[in-house]
């Protein structure tokens, strides 16, 4: 009995940590974006809160939380309510099956890609539910597409990913990184870089990003699916979309930049190399936000299923092949 | 049109969502440019049916113009066009200037074509900018804010307005351009061609920025001419109509430039033929100051022009406690213009800008009439904006380049 209990603690600390780590990463990720893109376009960005503006996502959430939280007329109220949680919880959860070390992994379970790709699913929910409940007709229009586009981005992207899980011969997330440092070219990246172009870009689409943030296109459908929302359910769409960047990074670090693995081993910080390649990543998908123009939906659909999914299958296959060769 | 309000009603009142669906955009909508309201009628995302309502800028300009007298309309026509009000200014006078008979000396011809096509430049980086947002290109936007700032600070030496700027009068321009003016505005020329080839390169060649502009609201020409559509928009089309080429008036006649036009007619061309625009303004900047140093010292303004109502200088109160009967304005009698009718037209940046003005022999116009751009692109959003998806319409709403206020008047 006291075994359970130690366990049961010791589970509940490092959920603890990971949440703590993990919220902190999305708010300063709003900062970095803030500052990345200001720096980009030649301005000044977030700097009147605190030493350079670091305190800004801090003064934003208490803004937010304190703002009236308006219910429009004629919403469908428990819908409407629950809609932001659930976006939320699905990009969320995620966190908890990445292994950031080999020895830090909350909850190692043996079908770890396929629980994060449901998961990812399902948060479309949030988004089509949410659309659904405004009684808006731009909010309608915005979760219409939401459906459309998270369902065929996320054929394109478990694609991608199966390629990987045949490589690895696994579905658990500790052994395809394992595999990866066994493999001769210790990373996925090389021989499964056309799997990895699909994976990036679904992912993009995945988390309603620019070029592909159609479903909240600003200059089209206003704010799209919640453009009836207001104060801390606002906010929450926010972070569901910075966890979804994260969990997506993290996944592809995971799958094929070869997790905490590094040239060289960093003495007191196991993430280091596991955080680089995570950073990384966050900043192309700041980049691309500020250079590339949005894509007109027709297109977007088009790109999805005559272009990745296409490539994604031919991947697929081939690596199959070469695998029943070798 | 004669249905959109009882759709409307009905759809609210019983809150019943028929098929086809209707949406209505604006008039408070991030991308219509102000308060433009479009009623569409959709397919999924296709545009069945759009219908344009205007009017929620509608400030009487034409009707204020009969109680005012010219010179003071002057000052409505800024508030036109509120981007390129320079060019609107040029308009009003031009054709008080017909009217009045007025010889505007050469060296305020010149000052006048150069803030035109600073207003041209001012207006194109606008539109670039706001265009580019609509697609999605955020950064773009504030590079294009970047250099028309640079601009509106130069007008702000040289008329000490930014936006609303009476520089033009009857009869010449306010003041002359000092010399340091002159300095940053050749600085402004050198540096600019550089900066239309870094935008260029951020969207000329971008992919996505071909598929969403490429073969969209395509006009022909036969088809623009009969919209009555103007400007950089017709010149897409592929018809060579300017205004400075064809009735050239100030200082066009004398300087040296290229009309750009398009081929297919669709938004990428009138992107191309705008951008290709902004290069020649650059250069008939340059020529006009260039020109310049043979007129200096001339006079600017014409000698029998009309004086301005100047405000006094304020007094000090008296210390007698007697209330005064004072009168503020104080200034000449405007000369009584002869009866008469007269007709100017532009080529203000967004398209064919004309005033018509009527006189019975008062101060005062007895009716003003303005042509704007901005009012008969609107009319042309149906037509182009058929079949197409809303994506487009905002794209559409983008490459016409349309003001409100320029179109409520």
């Amino acid at each position: 009995m006291g075994e359970v209990i130690d366990r049961l603690i010791s589970i509940i600390i490092a959920a603890v940590i990971l949440l703590v780590i993990a919220l902190l990463h999305v708010a300063y990720l709003t900062y970095a974006e803030r500052k990345i893109i200001a720096r980009m376009q030649q301005r000044l960005g977030p700097n009147r809160v605190g030493p350079r503006g670091l305190l800004q996502p801090i003064a934003d959430m208490l803004k937010l939380l304190t703002k009236e939280d308006l219910i429009p007329y004629g919403v469908d109220k428990p819908i409407f309510y629950i809609a932001p949680f659930i976006s939320l919880v699905c990009a969320g959860t995620g966190v908890a099956l990445i292994p950031l070390w080999e020895k830090f992994v909350l909850s190692n379970i043996n079908v770890g890609i396929l629980f994060i790709l449901a998961l990812s699913s399902l948060s479309a929910y949030g988004v089509i539910l949410s659309g659904w409940a405004s009684n808006s007709r731009y909010a309608f229009l915005g979760g219409l597409r939401a459906s459309a586009q998270v369902i065929s981005y996320e054929i394109a992207m478990s694609l991608a990913l199966l390629s990987v899980v045949l490589m690895a011969g696994s579905l658990n997330l500790v052994d395809i990184v394992n595999a990866q440092i066994n493999s001769p070219y210790k990373i996925y990246l090389i021989p499964q870089i056309i799997a990895f172009y699909v994976f990036i870009i679904s992912a993009i689409a995945e988390c309603n990003r620019v070029p592909f943030d159609l479903p909240e296109a600003e200059t089209e459908l206003v704010a799209g699916y919640f453009v009836e929302y207001s104060a801390m359910r606002f906010a929450i769409f926010y972070l569901a979309e910075y966890f979804g960047m994260v969990v997506m990074s993290a996944l592809a670090v995971t799958c094929f930049l070869g997790g905490w693995v590094g040239p060289f081993k960093v003495p007191y910080v196991p993430f280091f190399w596991f955080l680089i390649k995570l950073y990384f990543l966050l900043f192309v998908y700041i980049w691309v936000r500020a250079t590339l123009p949005r894509y007109r939906y027709d297109q977007l659909m088009g790109l999805g299923w005559k272009v990745l999914i296409p490539v994604g299958i031919i991947n697929l296959f081939l690596t199959a092949f070469l695998k029943l060769i070798f | 049109m004669t249905t959109y309000l009882e759709i409307n009603k009905k759809q609210v009142n019983e809150e019943k969502w028929e098929e086809p669906f209707y949406l209505n955009m604006g008039p408070q909508h991030p991308s219509t440019h102000g308060v433009l309201r479009l009623f569409l009628e959709l397919e999924g995302e296709t545009i069945v049916n759009c219908t344009p309502i205007i009017g929620y800028l509608h400030r009487g300009v034409e009707k204020l113009a009969e109680t005012l007298n010219y010179n003071q309309t002057i000052v409505l026509s800024d508030r036109l066009d509120y981007i390129a009000s320079a060019a609107n200014n040029t308009a009003f006078a031009l054709a008080f200037e017909k009217l009045m008979g007025l010889e505007v000396p050469r060296r305020a011809k010149l000052l006048r074509t150069i803030v035109c096509e600073m207003a041209r430049i001012c207006n194109h980086l606008l539109w670039l900018a706001t265009h580019a947002l609509d697609i999605g290109a955020m950064t773009v936007f504030l590079y294009c804010f970047r250099d028309r700032e640079w601009l509106l600070n130069i007008y702000e030496k040289i008329c000490g307005a930014r936006l609303t700027h009476t520089y033009v009068r009857i009869g010449g321009v306010r003041q002359d351009f000092t010399q340091e003016i002159i300095d940053e505005l050749y600085k402004f020329t050198e540096e600019f061609p550089p900066r239309i080839y870094d935008y260029e390169t951020l969207i000329d060649v971008n992919r996505i920025w071909l598929k969403r502009t490429k073969g969209i609201a395509v006009v022909s020409a036969e088809d623009a001419i009969n919209l009555g559509l103007t400007g950089p928009v017709l010149r897409g089309s592929g018809v060579p109509y300017d205004v400075r080429k064809f009735r050239p008036y100030d200082a066009y006649g004398e300087v040296d430039f290229i009309v750009p036009t398009g081929k297919n007619g669709d938004t990428y061309d009138r992107y191309r033929v705008r951008m290709e625009e902004l290069r020649q303004s650059n250069r008939i900047i340059r020529q006009c100051l260039d020109k310049l140093s043979e007129t200096e010292g001339e006079p600017v303004l014409a000698e029998n022009a009309p004086d301005l109502l100047i405000p006094e200088k304020v007094r000090k109160p008296e210390p007698k406690p007697v209330p005064k009967k004072g009168v503020i304005f104080k200034g000449e009698e405007v000369p009584v213009v002869p009866p008469g009718e007269a007709f100017a037209s532009i080529e203000s940046p967004k398209g064919e800008l004309a005033v018509y003005v009527v006189s019975d022999g008062s101060g005062k116009p007895w009716r003003l009439r303005v042509r704007t751009p901005s009012f008969v692109h609107i009319s042309a959003i149906p037509f182009m904006a058929k079949n197409h998806l809303i994506a487009d319409l905002i794209a559409i709403i983008g490459t016409l380049d349309i003001v409100l206020g320029d179109s409520d008047r």
